[in-house]
């Protein structure tokens, strides 16, 4: 009987000496944002409750994903959380790299908004939990559009935008009709360019994962979004994506702008109004989707405390956290991840982008169709995807700038795509 | 006669405002890094705000705060110090072999050095992930600092080994009829005689050290991380954070900024005119 109290203390001690260690601190990988930022600040709440330090590591988008990536792909250890997206997490859930993430019923997974609940998991596990999520949608300048005696309005007609981006378009004022992302890259002009492909009813691959560049719904989708972005976006949009269009947009230099809906917590104009993405007719992926997610690397020592610190920076009491904090306030929490955010009133009053973003994400449609027969709006849930995506992004911003003709780009575009995924053994 | 008073016109006037134009042309990315440092995020887009502005220490006070820039500024000077120091104690055995008892190998022995510079660091990013990671090394000042000395041991042994060459090979021959050992040979005639050489190498290789941000950025995480991650860090593809950025730059270069300004004397004429001239 001694023996076993004995035993039963020694164990107890030994436990709590271990989750003791284990909590003793967590090295945290994110990506560099505002949300992400933030977070660093609220959380030094979380260590004085809880004892556990937090080590930050802030790094540039790209440099988060190499590294995350080879950390992980190498058995991991360096880092106890790291920031993935939405393209990495079914991957790497799948290939077991990443743990999957069960939490307690008080975390409320089913708030968690379904299409981000979809893309972050694999055979129906979440393998990584929205810290923020975004879609893509349309923000114009009103008093152009009035004046202009044009409206846009939620998932017109691609002619239509055309139509409006041609009255607002004034260059001698330094006014430029639509401000579009042409800069390379696979997440950068290939997410507004997909979504276009998209809602003409095309798509990345057919049902045998073949390079689709060479259809027809291509071919008119990208001719679309040169003709628009060539007509009437400023000089030198092949080298625009986020940040510049952002700086123009808040300069008063855009009519129009189609990007992500984080983008309207940043804007500083007055007068911004709001629509749902354009279509060619097909509604389905017109709007892209996204979320930088955390997750807890396959290896990690320090596992359950990780899984803790997640539960506690995705959970509503941590949008109550920032929303209270008198650093931030309501306009600072983190959207596009909990339907109950958009229920809170003082959140509601604080964002007038909240309803608009919170219908772009929830139209949003990740999952595989006949349409198109992987996950992913703007990108395809595969590893070979980034650089399929990046070689037909140089295309791309080729065609842009008139380099060369779009029909040149595309099929050059398809021959790329179609050696990369001949490699990788498709 | 008018060629002349044209040329000599050019001399006066021409050339000073010409350097004086290319410096500041120079400089003022660096100046304007330096304004936009004491902006807010928000003036810091404004071009209304280009010159004129309130200034705060906001950024700054943020940076030391909330981003613990002093733990990434020992990192640099512990790094880029004993990198330094340990790339002349290789490098100037190595460029006095080659200077004063060369062998049929030795040409090509520097070219082979100079040749490893041209391998792309992206090439070699995987294994030397996957090789530091199981020795233990990874995110380790020993890591960095080994890996700065190598990057730079092929730079710090050509420029060493040209100025060696400048010094006649009979002082070193007199010094062996005098019974002095080669070690006496390296710290008693060729040290003294190469200093300013030697100085404005080291000088180089510590900018180079302090800079490097490839291998700095991606075999650290936390622990030896340098100020080259933490500007890293502060790029954001999603929001215009440029007083911040500014902020973290200023703050990264301007301990080499002021030791370049201090010593360039030493650096241009170490660069120029070699050690013993």
């Amino acid at each position: 009987m001694y023996f076993k109290k004995v035993l039963c203390t020694v164990s107890a001690v030994a436990m709590t000496a271990g989750v003791a260690q284990a909590a003793d601190s967590l090295t945290i990988a994110i990506v560099n944002n505002g949300h992400m930022i933030n977070m660093q600040t609220v959380a030094e709440a979380y260590t004085a409750e809880t004892g556990v330090e937090l080590k930050w590591v802030s790094l540039e988008e790209g440099v988060l994903r190499e590294q995350v990536t080879s950390d992980t792909a190498t058995g991991g250890g360096q880092y106890d959380i790291i920031n993935i997206g939405m393209q990495e997490a079914p991957i790497w859930g799948a290939a077991g790299w990443i743990e999957p993430l069960n939490f307690g019923a008080s975390y409320d997974v089913a708030d968690i908004l379904p299409a981000m609940r979809a893309g972050l998991s694999y055979e129906g596990q979440l393998y990584a939990a929205p810290f923020y999520g975004e879609s893509s949608m349309v923000m114009y300048r009103k008093d152009l559009a009035d004046a202009a005696g044009v409206t846009i309005n939620d998932h017109d007609s691609w002619s239509r935008v055309k139509e409006a981006a041609s009255a607002m378009h004034n260059p001698d004022a330094g006014v430029y009709g639509a401000c579009l992302r042409g800069k390379p890259g696979w997440g950068d002009n290939m997410a507004f360019i997909t979504t276009v492909v998209n809602s003409f009813g095309g798509a990345w691959f057919d049902a045998d994962m073949r390079p689709a560049l060479d259809t027809q719904m291509w071919a008119d989708a990208v001719n679309f979004y040169v003709d628009l972005l060539g007509n009437y976006g400023p000089p030198g949009s092949e080298g625009n994506s986020f940040n510049e269009i952002l700086a123009l947009y808040n300069e008063g230099k855009c009519g129009l702008w189609i990007d992500a809906t984080i983008a309207a917590s940043f804007l500083s104009v007055d007068g911004v109004a709001y629509a749902q993405s354009p279509n060619a007719g097909n509604a389905v992926g017109a709007n892209w989707l996204w979320a930088w997610a955390m997750a807890v690397p396959a290896g990690s020592p320090n596992a359950e405390a990780a899984m803790a610190f997640i539960e506690w920076a995705t959970s509503k009491d941590y949008v109550q956290a920032v929303g209270n904090h008198p650093d931030f306030g309501w306009g600072s929490v983190p959207t596009g991840q909990r339907a109950s955010t958009y229920a809170i009133p003082e959140f509601q009053a604080a964002a007038g982008f909240a309803a608009a973003e919170m219908a772009a994400i929830d139209s949003a449609a990740p999952a595989a169709t006949a349409l198109k027969p992987y996950i992913g709006v703007q990108f395809a849930a595969i590893p070979e995807f980034p650089e399929v995506g990046s070689a037909v992004a140089q295309e791309m911003a080729a065609a842009l700038s008139g380099a060369k003709s779009v029909e040149d780009a595309l099929a050059d575009a398809q021959a790329a795509a179609v050696s990369i995924m001949e490699e990788a053994g498709y | 006669m008018a060629i002349v008073a044209q040329s000599s016109k050019f001399s006066t006037f021409g050339r000073p405002v010409l350097a004086w134009a290319v410096g500041l042309l120079f400089f003022f990315p660096i100046f304007w890094l330096f304004l936009t440092s004491f902006k807010t995020d928000a003036d810091a887009v404004k071009p209304e705000y280009l010159l004129f502005f309130t200034p705060t220490l906001e950024n700054y006070l943020n940076m030391t705060q909330n981003y613990d820039y002093w733990r990434f500024a020992t990192n640099s000077v512990v790094t880029s110090v004993f990198a330094t120091v340990f790339t002349l104690v290789v490098g100037i055995p190595a460029a006095y072999a080659m200077a004063f008892n060369p062998s049929r190998g030795t040409k090509d022995i520097l070219m082979w050095m100079l040749s490893t510079k041209m391998l792309p660091a992206a090439a070699v990013l995987y294994p030397m992930t996957f090789l530091t990671k199981g020795l233990g090394l990874f995110d380790t000042h020993f890591l960095i600092i080994l890996v700065l000395s190598l990057i730079n041991l092929p730079i710090v042994v050509w420029m060493l080994f040209t100025y060696f060459k400048e010094i006649p090979k009979d002082i070193i021959e007199a010094g062996k009829m005098d019974g002095v050992n080669t070690w006496g040979e390296i710290k008693e005639i060729l040290i003294p005689l190469a200093w300013g050489g030697i100085a404005s190498t080291a000088l180089l290789c510590f900018i180079f050290c302090w800079n490097e941000a490839y291998w700095t950025v991606r075999l650290t995480t936390t622990d030896a991380a340098t100020l080259s991650k933490l500007i890293e860090g502060n790029r954001a593809p999603e929001g215009l954070f440029f007083g911040r950025l500014s902020a973290v730059s200023t703050a990264a270069i301007g301990p080499i900024v002021v030791l370049g300004w201090f010593c360039q004397k030493q650096l241009v004429q170490g660069l120029t005119f070699g050690a013993v001239k």
